[in-house]
């Protein structure tokens, strides 16, 4: 009943096949799914700037980019433009192997990542039975490119930004593993497409698991922001402090790496909570309400996916533009003295709840 | 296939950064400066060096996570298998729960979570 991408992509791989041998038809497809990464990379970090800037506009009483093209839409087009003409300094005494290395490293963890997200039934790219390891494995590599970033670029700013943003992440990697392996303790397996699958037959997860689902929802979506340097956790480019942070002395595209790599990371951070928690692709059904079912079915499953990706995009954005700054010990005494220990304690819940059955 | 398609997204990322920074290096303009090469730092000349000491309390937030996160992967395969193993599983990793605990317990009691 529900559309299965599937088809379209085994279609292509008979009519492919069909002349050209087999070789052939795995490095065509293989180029199809590079440019399909990079188009939905720069659209999705396109329209999320935009959206940043209004949203930010909109809760300080502002309008936001108006001047360029109706309702300021073409003003991040002109600012990607005027990034790729600025020009790439190169500074005296850097470390120049290390600093021309570290975007390489941010942007494709970002890209692997985003590439693990689920679409549609049958719509996804990467999709490993050990999915979650993978994701998780994937994603601290961006760390390490934001420590290269700041130790290569010989600058005191960048340096304790590169430190601060390193500290900050590892700790709250934790808190994202134990809340996912909550979540795993419930569904039984690790790949992506099978978590939404079970989702599809059995309801959303964030319904399934109750208290200790919402509790991790909760956790996820503070240690998502953290994650993503974003928000009340954004102290490692505080720029009242540290001027820019890590990526103080990158400039023109250099600089355009980090600020889409941050971006789709919020994306991919976004994503990953719809995926494990309110159920990717999956429609809303309640049962009982057989009218109400068949109408959420024939909304694609694409559409479900994105609309409740931008809904945590919206809820991050609003704790963004809310809440002030934390000061580092701030943050890590959150994480360790707090997250961990709730987040072990609803490990436990629902450990208990998994065990004696108390799940729908 | 999904190796296949691993490596696919792998080489999108560096591409991508790589040809864009041909690009951007094609049309940008040029132009060389003495005092354009000296690091940011606000206008204040730097003094010293930046490759120096660095505080201990990062290291020891690092060592902590990697105790923690390798002990949250060993929780995985458990994970996975928990709702077939039933209670019987659950009491035996219990224990190792509890061990776990115990170490941030002593961690948080030697003042290793606090930032000084």
């Amino acid at each position: 009943m529900f559309f299965d991408f599937s088809k379209v992509t085994n279609w292509l791989h008979g009519w492919l096949t069909g002349f050209m041998p087999e070789w052939g038809a795995i490095l065509t497809e293989s180029a199809l799914v590079l440019l399909a990464i990079i188009a939905l990379y720069a659209v999705f970090a396109i329209i999320m700037i935009y959206m940043e800037r209004k949203i930010c506009a909109a809760f300080q009483c502002r309008l936001g980019p108006m001047r360029v093209g109706p309702w300021g839409l073409l003003q991040v087009f002109s600012d990607v433009f005027k990034m790729l003409t600025k020009e790439i300094v190169n500074l005296r005494k850097t470390d120049m192997f290390l600093h021309n290395l570290a975007p390489f490293l941010v942007v494709s963890a970002s890209m692997i990542t985003f590439a693990c997200l689920p679409w549609n039934k049958g719509a996804h790219i990467i999709d490993f039975n050990v999915g979650v390891f993978f994701f998780l494995a994937v994603s601290s590599i961006g760390v390490v490119g934001i420590l290269l970033a700041g130790w290569s670029s010989n600058n005191k700013y960048a340096l304790i930004g590169a430190m601060r943003s390193g500290a900050q992440i590892i700790s709250y990697e934790l808190s994202i593993g134990l809340t996912m392996l909550t979540m795993i303790c419930m569904t039984g397996t690790m790949s992506f497409s099978e978590i939404c699958m079970q989702q599809y037959e059995h309801g959303w997860n964030i319904f399934r698991g109750h208290v200790p689902a919402v509790l991790a929802f909760i956790i996820y979506l503070i240690a998502g922001n953290a994650e993503c340097n974003r928000g009340p956790f954004d102290l490692p480019e505080s720029e009242s402090e540290l001027t820019a942070g890590y990526h103080t002395e990158y400039s023109g595209m250099h600089f355009g790496y980090y600020y889409l790599a941050e971006f789709m990371n919020l994306f991919i951070c976004a994503g990953m909570a719809s995926t494990i928690f309110l159920g990717g692709w999956a429609p809303l059904q309640i049962p009982g309400l057989e009218g109400f079912n068949d109408i959420m079915s024939a909304i694609p499953g694409a559409v479900w996916f994105l609309g409740k990706t931008f809904f945590v995009i919206f809820l991050l954005m609003w704790l963004r533009w809310t809440f002030p700054r934390l000061r580092i010990d701030q943050i890590l005494s959150l994480e360790w003295k707090y997250l961990v220990p709730i987040s072990m304690l609803n490990l436990i819940l629902m450990a208990l709840a998994v065990s004696f059955g108390l799940y729908f | 296939m999904n190796f296949t398609l691993f490596v696919t997204a792998l080489s999108t990322g560096i591409l991508f950064v790589a040809v864009v920074t041909i690009l951007a290096k094609l049309i940008s303009p040029r132009s060389f400066n003495e005092q354009k090469e000296e690091p940011y730092e606000c206008g204040i000349p730097t003094r010293g060096r930046s490759w120096m000491q660095f505080r201990i309390g990062y290291y020891l937030f690092a060592i902590l996570f990697l105790m923690f996160d390798v002990e949250t992967m060993f929780l995985y395969p458990w994970a996975i298998v928990m709702s077939e193993l039933g209670p019987n599983g659950l009491y035996c990793v219990l224990f190792f729960l509890f061990v776990l605990v115990l170490g941030l317990a002593y961690a948080w009691k030697k003042g290793a979570l606090k930032w000084q």
